[in-house]
């Protein structure tokens, strides 16, 4: 998910306002920003909803990546449409999360200096174009699995941006899928480039719900408030038994050999993906960690001096009209 | 040269012009100094790379030889190309590519309402659609050079360098050839140097509220629009922008 292993805060509030707002969550009503909500909660919130915002933002990288290279006018435009998108969907995010008293450069900056994460799957790199494909197809795919719930999340700002941000979800999959449809439906080569695109991102799209959360009991707060709507391995399963079809029907094999229905269940029985290359990745040490954030930390040094630039004109300005008045 | 041929060369002029800039702001995307930035770069780039479908798409039928707008796009070589030398021109940093947006914004600018009234229904229409999206496009590129011209001394600095650096590339928009005589004859483009004093008295608007001081040389480089000398930079875009259709030819995406 984009957002992963989300800890929630221990919240020391008095137990009959903290009942109050239990109860208005159990009875389905939104939490506005001006309500009275437990310490916990928002401190949680903020965590969580920074995370996804900063995946938005440095999930354009990977994609960025490739937009130079597209290979036709049309590609080159859907795909920077998409990307433009997902920086949408970062402001979203950050604005929902200023509600809660956080601004977006305090934001910014712990996502820069590395004390807040973004989801693991954009520390992948995109190697070949069907990577487009398949980063739209599940890594897109894998993100509405969980933001389609959240839509029905209990803080209002959040699950208004939701909202928005899933109808563009859905496009950029069919996007990708459609990619991969023409690759696997193409000369052999293509063929080829999107199996291995395919094998590259199985797992790490696993990877995006997070490990199984079972046991923890973070995710059982969050869930009691509804900030997680979904346990992990339930939104796993989901994507797996959306996806194998879909795998299919593009001809293209999934790369677990374990891999077969379970007719009890209802479900894929499947493979898990490798938690210690996970745990790897949240800390630092995945294929792109260190180029994603250079990436981002360079463009925020960069632009230092537009920003002061544009900022100090604004003031001049402000100035001016106030001096002729 | 026949019309067609002149009519040719000018479609893929227009055609290269937005292609090129189109994907040299493209090359900002996910890097911008602020997430609006980004978005509207974004914005940029998309309208131009419209416009460039439309333009190429047009040149392709006009030529008769079955080619499309990709394949015009993805499948020539350096001199084949018939862009300005100004868009070419590496981003730089942020205040060069507005700077470099805002003298090609506001040479587009004069141009396209011209171009709505050609005597080519196809390239009058095309000229109304791109002139709505210019329009927009010089309004945030000037306030951009305006704001960071008259920003810091820092920003200030930066945006004379830019300036300076691009100056050079500005005449070229103004100079006619053949190809423009021959348009220009046949009631589709304006007399480019009739332009030329609409442009230095918006160019200078801008320049005087950014507190930027216009280079007093009018040299100009040339050889874009001709194809005949592009710049070094143009070759590598080219190298990135066809690799997939050189490394693969026949497979479609
Ligand atoms: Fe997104
Ligand atoms: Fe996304
Ligand atoms: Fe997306």
């Amino acid at each position: 998910m984009y957002a992963q292993m989300v800890k929630s805060e221990a919240t020391q509030d008095d137990p009959e306002k903290l009942a109050g707002f239990q109860a208005r969550i159990d009875a389905g009503e939104k939490i506005e920003p001006k309500d009275w909500m437990p310490e916990g909660y928002r401190k949680t919130l903020i965590r969580q909803i920074g995370q996804h915002a900063h995946s938005e933002i440095v999930g354009q990288l990977p994609e960025g990546n490739w937009i130079t290279r597209a290979p036709t006018l049309e590609r080159k435009a859907i795909l920077l449409a998409k990307v433009q998108d997902e920086a949408g969907h970062g402001l979203y995010l950050y604005c929902a999360a200023e509600t809660l008293g956080v601004s977006r450069d305090e934001l910014t900056e712990m996502l820069l200096d590395g004390r807040m994460k973004y989801s693991s799957i954009f520390n992948y790199p995109t190697l070949t174009w069907a990577d487009m494909g398949a980063v739209g197809w599940l890594v897109d795919g894998a993100a509405i699995m969980n933001q389609v719930p959240l839509q029905r999340t209990s803080y209002g700002p959040y699950s208004r941006a939701m909202i928005r941000i899933c109808k563009e979800e859905s496009f950029h999959q069919r996007q990708g899928y459609h990619i991969m449809m023409k690759m696997a439906q193409g000369t052999p080569a293509q063929k080829k480039m999107a199996q291995d695109a395919l094998n590259r991102f199985w797992y790490p799209s696993l990877m995006m719900f997070g490990p199984s959360d079972k046991d923890s009991v973070h995710s059982a707060q969050s869930m009691k408030w509804k900030i997680k709507m979904n346990t992990n391995d339930e939104l796993r399963q989901k994507f797996v038994d959306q996806t194998v079809p879909q795998a299919e029907f593009l001809g293209l094999t999934v790369p677990d050999d374990t891999l077969c229905w379970n007719d009890e269940k209802g479900g894929y029985d499947f493979a898990e993906p490798d938690w210690s290359e996970f745990f790897d990745v949240i800390q630092g040490n995945g294929p792109c960690n260190t180029e994603r954030r250079a990436a981002r930390n360079k463009a925020w040094d960069d632009g230092a001096w537009v920003r002061e630039g544009l900022i100090a004109h604004a003031a001049k300005k402000r100035a001016a009209k106030l001096a002729a008045e | 040269m026949t019309d067609q041929t002149s009519l040719f060369e000018y479609l893929l002029r227009l055609g290269d012009n937005t292609l090129v800039l189109g994907h040299r702001v493209s090359e900002w995307c996910g890097h911008a100094p602020v997430l609006e930035e980004d978005i509207a770069l974004a914005n940029t780039a998309l309208d131009l790379i419209g416009q460039t479908q439309m333009w190429l798409g047009l040149a392709g039928e006009v030529e008769g030889a079955g080619r499309s707008a990709d394949d015009l796009a993805m499948l020539r070589d350096v001199w084949d190309f018939r862009n300005l030398l100004l868009v070419e021109q590496p981003n730089g940093d942020f205040g060069q590519t507005l700077m470099r947006q805002c003298l090609f914004d506001a040479w587009h600018l004069e141009l396209l309402p011209d171009l709505t009234r050609a005597s080519d229904d196809r390239i009058a229409a095309i000229a109304a659609k791109a002139l709505k999206e210019v329009t927009y496009h010089l309004d945030r590129s000037s306030e951009t050079v305006i704001g960071l011209g008259d920003g810091t001394e820092e920003s200030h600095r930066r945006m004379q360098a830019a300036l300076d650096l691009l100056w050079p590339y500005v005449g070229e928009m103004f100079t006619p050839d053949t190809v423009d005589d021959a348009m220009h004859a046949a009631g589709i483009a304006p007399d480019l140097t009739a332009l030329r004093a609409r442009f230095d008295t918006r160019i200078d608007a801008i320049l005087a509220e950014a507190t930027l001081t216009k280079p007093d040389s009018s040299f100009a480089q040339s050889g874009g629009k001709t194809g005949f000398r592009h710049s070094e930079h143009l070759g590598h875009m080219l190298t990135q922008m066809q690799w997939l259709q050189r490394a693969y030819p026949g497979a479609t995406w």
